[in-house]
């Protein structure tokens, strides 16, 4: 038995233990896995060629709000926020957050010009109307028109990026045993578009719409499933931290928050009524989706905080 | 450039726990209140009556394969030219904490005004030939201080002739704050 008096640390949010991260990450890489998963499934539709106002481009205009949000709430996150523009002045080939900060940059431009190239075809007359009143978009969109594949292709892969990316973040810090997984960029990636399908779900006009976007979500919902059995499968085959940081959801304090409310609630319960759905039974259709949109939230709050409570050190 | 490889050699079977190097660091760095760059530990092993008391006075261990560093996207936490010593530029810190999630010794933190801070093996005082503020002010000797690249230093013959340890070694970040034993 081994216990452990520290005096003189008393740190803020380091001491007791590390609280250094509140909502505002965990919402970021919410929304930015959303925008990733928005801006793929829109631009697979580009290059599937679909017409008739598809959801799937007509939800392209909100990636980079989305996106805006998701950076604000990162910049709240800073605590040196005058210093923000520092992001852009290195690039630091090591660190995760360098590579977001500009992965970010380089979806924006892309992400608008590739949503202002499928804009007649995701909106119809309604979106001619409003350009036809703003003829300096003219040119801007004939030039994304022209290029609309190209641009789609390079969403893909931007937003393939951005998905991976908000995973890598954290499994990069081998500090932090829970989070030192490669498991989480797939995971949080294959969650993003998870909530990407269900997003589009909800913004879907007819049935025929919404079907495809349930029968992917449910394939996602499997493989995140899968996905989260091999972390915690990982972490309990590691070495002695990673068994501690797996004890947290085996019993340990995290374990409800962990089983209910990500893998029960989060993934169990949507997987289970788009199942019934595409067998067709009746349900309303929002409340998978929000199941889905809101057990992505939750995932990302539950793996930041876990995350901060594993540790190396036995104190 | 030569490199050195600072670090620091604490002997625990000297060690009272008396944190007259905390107290002492706080004063040369003006570290504020309520927050500190370097602590003690104490840690009891065994079943009573059996029992082990260590102190130690831990920091930053200015890591030869530093995290905080690989994890800062700025800049901001650097390797100090020709040394191990990592250091962190105010100027360029944006209070990210990314190098704080990154340090498995959780040894810095954020200061008020927003900018990381941790333990400096005191560089401007090593700089003019002064021991760090910690090291000159133990009351028990218990700590030396110098480079390991060269084997004449008082941290080298100590680490040749006495058992030591490092905190977390599997972390793998090769830290450079030793405590023998």
């Amino acid at each position: 038995m081994e216990e452990f008096v520290i005096t003189q640390k008393a740190n803020p949010h380091i001491d007791p233990g590390l609280a250094i991260w509140g909502w505002e990450v965990p919402v970021y890489l919410f929304l930015g896995g959303l925008a990733a998963g928005l801006l793929l499934l829109g631009a697979v539709s580009v290059l599937r060629a679909e017409t008739d106002r598809p959801a799937a481009q007509r939800l392209l205009g909100l990636v980079t709000p989305i996106l805006g949000i998701g950076m604000g709430a990162l910049f709240l996150d800073l605590e040196h926020k005058l210093h923000v523009w520092r992001f852009y002045t290195a690039f630091q080939v090591t660190a995760p957050m360098s590579w977001g900060s500009w992965i970010l940059l380089f979806a924006v431009p892309v992400n608008l010009l590739l949503a202002l190239g499928t804009a007649g075809n995701a909106f119809g007359p309604g979106f001619r109307a409003f350009a036809d009143r703003l003829p300096a978009l003219a040119p801007l969109e004939a030039w994304a028109i022209a290029r609309r594949r190209p641009l789609a292709w390079l969403s893909v892969a931007i937003a393939v990026a951005v998905g991976i990316y908000t995973g890598i973040l954290l499994s990069a810090y081998g500090a932090r045993p829970f989070w030192n997984s490669a498991i989480l960029g797939p995971l949080f990636l294959t969650s993003g578009v998870s909530a990407a399908a269900a997003a589009l779900q909800l913004a879907a006009r007819t049935h025929g719409e919404r079907l495809p976007f349930e029968r992917l979500d449910v394939g996602l919902l499997v493989i995140e499933l899968l996905l989260m059995g091999l972390l915690v499968v990982t972490l309990v085959s590691g070495p002695l931290q990673a068994q501690r940081a797996a004890d947290l959801v085996l019993g340990g304090p995290m374990t409800v928050y962990f089983w209910v409310f990500v893998v029960g609630l989060g993934v169990l319960l949507p997987l289970s009524l788009e199942t019934f759905q595409l067998r067709g039974y009746r349900l309303p259709v929002f409340v998978a989706p929000a199941f889905v949109l809101m057990g992505s939230l939750v995932f990302r709050f539950f793996i930041v905080e876990a995350g901060q409570v594993t540790t190396w050190i036995a104190y | 450039m030569k490199t050195r490889r600072y670090a620091i050699v604490i002997d625990t079977l000297r060690c009272i726990g008396c944190a007259d190097c905390v107290v002492a660091c706080k004063t040369e760095n003006e570290v504020p209140e309520g927050y500190c760059r370097d602590w003690i530990t104490e840690a009891t092993t065994g079943t009573f009556p059996e029992l082990h008391t260590e102190y130690r006075s831990e920091r930053c261990n200015h890591c030869s394969n530093p995290p905080c560093v690989h994890a800062c996207p700025t800049g901001a936490s650097f390797v100090a030219d020709g040394s191990n010593v990592t250091l962190v530029d105010p100027e360029l810190c944006t209070g990210c904490k990314s190098c704080i999630a990154a340090c498995p010794y959780d040894a810095r933190f954020v200061l008020p005004e927003g900018y990381v801070s941790k333990c400096t093996f005191c560089m401007h005082r090593v700089e003019v030939g002064l021991d760090p503020a910690c090291v000159s002010a133990c009351p028990t000797r218990c700590m030396a201080f110098g480079d390991c690249n060269d084997p004449d230093s008082e941290v080298s013959r100590l680490l040749r002739t006495r058992t030591w340890k490092v905190i977390a070694p599997e972390a793998g970040t090769e830290p450079n704050v030793y405590y023998l034993t």
